[in-house]
């Protein structure tokens, strides 16, 4: 029985999320296949060196060069099959989205999202979950043989191995060229900004409502020699440009400070900034779960108290 | 090409969120409900491509409180037919995805339409996202964190997000179910006339061939987290908010 791992990964370099969840399978004990899809059997050597896994099973196809939700749907199905892991563990990332429930039904397992800490329970594993925008928490036992998708950050990655794990190569019928076939990789539009690179920042959320209260953050953001980021909805609604947005679908930032307005708190924001040094928050919510991460944080309506604090610092 | 979205209501989560009395759910009785964030962007997605390439759009909801005025917002909106999706409360133990997948795969089956596009996560859940439940209940082809939809000769052309930004294009064979996050653009607002013109409109049931599946929330359990040890909070009015706020970038020396 083991533990099997999706290895995600791009340009070459294994993601983060893929690295912790080896490192949890490790916390649980017991072996740990990690599957890697590649182009070719020396793309899968390049990636599998020094991950800490008792196995590698490879899938080695151009088909699976890079990342499509229906080959590699096909590949894990495959993988779940050829060795009957005990524990199936996804990254909550674009491919975890994409698979996990695609696989719990095609090999009739259970599956938990979200999940936050795993342990061992009886026979299987006992799980926490954020659900509700992390307004709730959910515990589940989830059953030997289950699946579970693990918020990137959940676990902080060891060090890598020393040694290669043997690799074992899988055959998978990836279906007649796919069904969906990768066209081009785009690179995210910079704009010039770079918000990992700014010490502080202050970030407006949802709540902004439209552009005509804009100058009002950027004024403050002015005052404290901060660049103003935004959170997803701000950014889709087009208040602000994409090289601005913060989390897990936009940039990772850990500044010194991190003042937010308005945001409430879902796992995807906290997952671009819950390491920032200090973090203040401003909501109109008691219940908002940014106030179980900020360092402080006032429960008011963000347009009194963001003149008020201008005045106080011009 | 046709084109059927779903819609579902969800919890307002700027409310205040409480268990029920088992605390395996939330307690639905008071709490407001609204239509579920991408799944508004879901409709505009399936709305800009009627404009584009004349598809037609079906709305569907699961019948419930509500879904009604959902969908005639959807009718309002641009789509051109919606139905409602009957389910007997007293067979449900639970609303999550997985649970009420197959009920959804049995209204596409019906509709059989070339693109299925609905919100790629909802707040409740727990046991993985609609859009790829119907991609294994269907077997068609799926792709979830989709930005960008486009159409031509009987294929389509989506964007896929990834972490920091990064995404890829590719293109699907249809049938195929999208996992959308953002529409091509902001969703439209709705003029009150338009909906005050389907006030008398009935929207149609659709039977299904389909039941409900198990899932794991008879062993789970809700609870609300415990904040305690997060923020410290500054009390008062706005001004005294902003002077505790001063205060402290004085103290950690971000201001002078
Ligand atoms: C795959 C995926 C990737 C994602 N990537 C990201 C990402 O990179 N970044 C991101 O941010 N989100 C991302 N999301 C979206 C995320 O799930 C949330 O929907 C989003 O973070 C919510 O943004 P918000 O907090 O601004 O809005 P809301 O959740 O709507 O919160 C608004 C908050 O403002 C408060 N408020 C309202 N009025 C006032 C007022 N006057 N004064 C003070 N407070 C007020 C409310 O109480 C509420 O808490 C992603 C989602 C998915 C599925
Ligand atoms: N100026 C404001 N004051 C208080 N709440 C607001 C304000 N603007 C927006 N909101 C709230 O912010 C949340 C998100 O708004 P919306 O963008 O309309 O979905 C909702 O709870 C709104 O009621």
């Amino acid at each position: 029985m083991t533990i099997l791992v999706l290895i995600e990964h791009y340009q070459g370099g294994v993601a983060d999320g893929s690295l912790e969840l080896l490192t949890l399978a490790r916390t649980l004990g017991g072996p740990v296949t990690a599957l890697v899809l590649a182009g070719s059997m020396a793309d899968v050597a390049t990636l599998a060196a020094g991950l800490d896994a008792d196995t590698v099973l490879a899938v080695a196809a151009p088909a699976v060069a890079r990342y499509a939700s229906s080959v590699y749907l096909r590949s894990l199905n495959a993988a779940i099959a050829a060795c009957d892991p005990e524990l199936v563990l996804l990254s909550y990332s674009t491919a975890g989205i994409d698979l996990a429930a695609g696989a719990s039904v095609a090999t009739g397992r259970e599956m938990v999202a979200y999940v936050t800490s795993l342990t061992r329970h009886g026979a299987g594993f006992a799980a926490c979950s954020q659900v509700y925008g992390g307004k709730l928490l959910a515990t589940s036992t989830l059953p030997a043989q289950g699946i579970a998708v693990v918020m990137p950050g959940a676990v902080k990655a060891g060090p890598r191995s020393t040694g290669d794990a043997p690799v074992q190569t899988l055959t998978v019928d990836l279906g007649p060229d796919g069904c969906i076939r990768h066209l081009e990789t785009l690179v995210p539009e910079s704009g010039g900004i770079d918000l990992t690179k700014a010490a502080r920042i202050v970030c407006v959320g949802r709540a902004l409502g439209n552009t005509d209260k804009l100058p009002m953050a950027e004024a403050l953001a002015k005052l404290l020699g901060a660049e103003i980021a935004g959170s997803r909805p701000v950014i889709d609604a087009g208040w602000l440009p994409k090289p601005r947005q913060i989390g897990k679908s936009g940039t990772k930032v850990k500044p010194k400070l991190y003042l937010m307005a308005g945001v409430s708190g879902a796992p995807e924001h906290l997952e671009g900034m819950g390491e920032s040094e200090l973090i203040i928050a401003l909501n109109s919510d008691p219940r908002a779960p940014i106030f179980g991460k900020a360092h402080y944080g006032a429960v008011c309506d963000m347009f009194e108290v963001m003149p008020t604090l201008i005045q106080k610092l011009s | 090409m046709k084109i059927v979205v779903i819609q579902r209501l969800e919890p307002v989560l700027t409310e205040e969120l409480e268990l029920s009395d088992d605390g395996r759910d939330i307690d639905r009785e008071w709490i407001g409900f609204a239509l579920n964030q991408f799944d508004d962007q879901a409709l505009e997605q399936a709305v800009l491509l009627k404009e584009s390439n004349g598809a037609t759009v079906t709305a569907i909801a699961i019948e419930d409180e509500g879904s009604d005025k959902m969908l005639k917002n959807a009718l309002a909106r641009g789509a051109d037919a919606a139905f409602q999706i009957p389910l007997d409360a007293d067979d449900v133990e639970s609303r999550s995805s997985r649970a009420l997948a197959p009920l959804y795969a049995a209204a596409i089956r019906t509709l059989a339409p070339d693109l299925v596009l609905v919100g790629i996560l909802s707040n409740s859940d727990l046991y993985g996202e609609l859009a790829p439940y119907l991609g294994a209940h269907t077997g068609w082809p799926q792709i979830s964190a989709v930005t960008e939809v486009r159409l031509a000769a009987g294929k389509a052309t989506v964007r896929q997000e990834y972490a920091g930004g990064r995404a890829a294009r590719f293109e699907v064979d249809t049938p195929v179910i999208i996992g959308l996050q953002t529409a091509m653009q902001p969703p439209r607002y709705v003029a009150g006339s338009k909906l005050r013109d389907l006030l008398k409109v009935q929207i149609p049931e659709l039977e299904v061939d389909g039941a409900p599946s198990a899932d794991m929330s008879h062993g789970t359990t809700l609870a609300l987290p415990d904040q305690s040890a997060g923020a410290v909070m500054f009390d008062g009015d706005a001004d005294d908010i902003a002077t505790s706020i001063h205060n402290l970038l004085k103290e950690k020396g971000f201001v002078q």
